[in-house]
């Protein structure tokens, strides 16, 4: 009760309450503009939370995804481009719906079923993450080996639809996690002489350059001229929520459980959360024709579970450090650079940061009923920023923080290759989340396999032997055979 | 370029990437008193990549490849020009920004970036001198890091 006493204290600050506040105008913003997603606003937003202490560096960061993730929706519905990828699964029927005349039940929908989806996948992580951590202070080596490799699995066989090539990028992951000296043995792997390499790949500048020097990239090759799809003041976008509440209850809640859960899964975000919840939406749907004419259950399920899986892939990373998604990969940074360093340790350590951090994740879905409503009345302002205009500035502030991390410019390389290289990988249709999946847990991997093979004596039976690691160990070499075991059953059929 | 040309051509590269790695690696120490060492990751990887390699080669040949998958749109040399150009920019930066100083790179890289992206020369250069001082406040004065003056020490 304490620990709880402590962090409302450590939230209710003016300078916490200010860094919220801010950061949820930030994410609003930039969520709103088509091209700049959740996961690079996270990213610009590192150099600056460098600065500030743990509780508001993590607020910032929670406040900025959640709002960015909302604001995505508005631009689908206006311009017909999806403001963060989360919201393409559905920019189709919400642009129907403004060309229809009911561009106030896109945002609308948009903006309550976020708060509500978002709110769930909140109570989920205050509910799961405690329990999770209980359960994990009895984990050795022999758990987190297969924990992380449960985790590349999901990444390359659930989140993605080309198994070879997320495969590939996971390897180019753990291969630039093989850069410096933190090796079992010490040894200067890869650094080829270089001073700056031995500490290795600075992981902020990595994920700046995947994440926004690429986005910038991808403008110049591809600017499109939006059309505004709505000419008139909006009116009151509350109007009917209630009615949509009580017609599509189940919706709201099957959208959220499974956002939350894919949230969960490494390598999989909110993208992927809203893609899956609306095809099952449409596939259990009592009208599945109206799908993709403006019709609103996709938002409604879609739009929760965007946002219910920002709370969801909080989980592992708390818990494991093992991140949910490539927004919380880079929170993990950030916990590390904080002394926050995730695991069940910093639940019976520090609870009060914990829980500080429950507190500003749920002050962030409240505050986004208002600040998203007001973000709507903004909204035709906004989008008539050039973005050509923003992502110059953008790439400033890119190299600026790349180089503040470390004070040294050798930061900016990494940002300007990592950049090039994630923006070649997915025109060539290689997925990036795995890669950075790798760089964060290749040193993890690494360790816990040495101290569990140390621990075996060198066999590698034991590495089964403890129930959960036997458990988890199953799961993982069932996901990477089953193509195999169906191939086989297909060939013994035919 | 089909997208199962570019793949044999990324299959050939990532092949020969996961050969060295995984050569390079037999040399790296072993952890003392166990026969593994700091090599054995880098060998998984190395064995890996060759074997991801010999899986997109196989597959570019056979014709097979995801449902979807689509090969890159191709671009008007305009637009490619403009990437480079913002490329080429943080490449300046990294060139000369110690030499140069950040008030004096920041301007003209934002200029370039600007006009690659079409926007009116006036307006792209009072952009970029407002973006500049912009962020030097928040990051120099604000954040206290150190970007390099250059040329502009004498102001310092």
């Amino acid at each position: 009760m304490d620990a709880l006493t402590t962090a409302f204290g450590m939230v209710f600050q003016p300078y916490v309450l200010m860094v919220i506040l801010l950061s949820a105008v930030y994410g609003l913003f930039i969520g709103a503009i088509p091209g700049l997603t959740a996961t690079m606003a996270t990213a610009l937003l590192v150099p600056v939370t460098f600065f500030m202490a743990p509780i508001p560096a993590i607020a910032a960061i929670v406040t900025a995804t959640a709002m960015a993730i909302f604001s995505g929706d508005i631009p689908s519905a206006l311009l017909r481009m999806p403001g963060t990828p989360a919201s393409a699964a559905y920019t189709d029927e919400a642009y129907n719906l403004t060309r229809q005349g009911k561009a106030e039940l896109a945002l609308g929908a948009g903006l309550v079923f976020s708060v509500l989806g978002g709110i769930f996948g909140v109570l989920v992580l205050c509910l799961a993450a405690p329990a999770l951590a209980e359960v994990a202070l009895k984990f050795s080596s022999f758990e987190y080996f297969w924990l992380v490799m449960l985790g590349f699995t999901c990444a390359i066989f659930i989140a993605g639809n080309d198994a070879l090539k997320g495969c590939t990028s996971l390897l180019i992951g753990l291969l630039i996690s093989c850069v410096g000296l933190e090796n079992p043995a010490g040894a200067a792997r890869y650094t080829f002489g270089n001073a700056e390499l031995m500490g290795g790949i600075s992981l902020i500048p990595l994920m700046i350059g995947m994440f926004a020097m690429s986005e910038v990239l991808r403008f110049a090759l591809a600017r499109v001229k939006p059309e505004m799809a709505i000419d008139r003041p909006f009116g009151n976008v509350f109007a009917g929520m209630w009615a949509l509440i009580r017609k599509y209850p189940l919706q709201l809640l099957r959208g959220s459980a499974l956002g939350t859960v894919v949230g969960a899964l490494p390598g999989a975000g909110a993208d992927i959360a809203a893609w899956m919840s609306y095809a099952m939406s449409k596939r259990f749907s009592k009208e599945p024709e109206k799908f993709g004419t403006g019709h609103v259950e996709g938002i409604v399920e879609a739009g929760a579970a965007n946002n219910a899986a920002l709370g969801g892939a909080w989980i592992p990373a708390l818990v494991f450090g093992i991140p949910g998604d490539s927004i919380t990969a880079i929170a993990i940074g950030v916990l590390y650079m904080k002394n926050m360093n995730p695991g069940p340790m910093l639940f019976v350590e520090n609870p009060q940061n914990i829980y500080a951090v429950f507190i500003v994740f749920m002050l962030a879905q409240l505050l986004m009923l208002p600040l998203g409503w007001l973000a709507i009345l903004a909204a035709k302002r906004v989008l008539r920023i050039p973005a050509a205009l923003l992502m110059p500035l953008i790439l400033l502030f890119c190299v600026v923080g790349s180089f503040a991390i470390n004070n040294s410019m050798f930061g900016v390389v990494v940002m300007l290759l990592a950049g090039l290289g994630a923006f070649f990988m997915e025109r060539w249709g290689f997925p990036v989340a795995p890669t950075i999946l790798g760089v964060v847990l290749g040193t993890m991997l690494e360790e816990h396999f040495f101290s569990s093979l140390i621990k075996a004596d060198g066999q590698l039976l034991p590495f089964f032997e403890r129930p959960i690691a036997g458990t988890l160990g199953a799961l993982t070499l069932l996901i990477w055979f089953w193509p195999l075991v169906g191939a086989l059953r297909r060939r013994l059929r035919g | 370029m089909p997208l199962r040309s570019i793949d044999r051509l990324l299959g050939l590269g990532l092949g020969a990437l996961g050969a060295a790695v995984f050569w390079s690696a037999r040399s790296l120490p072993a952890v003392p008193g166990q026969k593994l060492g700091a090599g054995f990751l880098p060998m998984l990887v190395g064995a890996g990549l060759v074997a991801c390699a010999l899986g997109l080669l196989w597959r570019s040949w056979r014709g097979g490849g995801p449902d979807g998958a689509q090969a890159p749109t191709a671009h008007a040399r305009g637009d490619i020009a403009s990437a480079a150009v913002i490329a080429g920019s943080v490449l300046a930066y990294i060139l000369w920004a110690d030499a140069l100083g950040f008030l004096l790179i920041g301007p003209l890289c934002l200029l370039a970036s600007f006009l690659a992206l079409k926007v009116r020369p006036l307006p792209a250069l009072g952009w970029a001198i407002a973006g500049t001082l912009v962020v030097h406040l928040a990051f120099y004065k604000l954040m206290r890091v150190p970007l390099p003056w250059g040329l502009l020490r004498p102001l310092y």
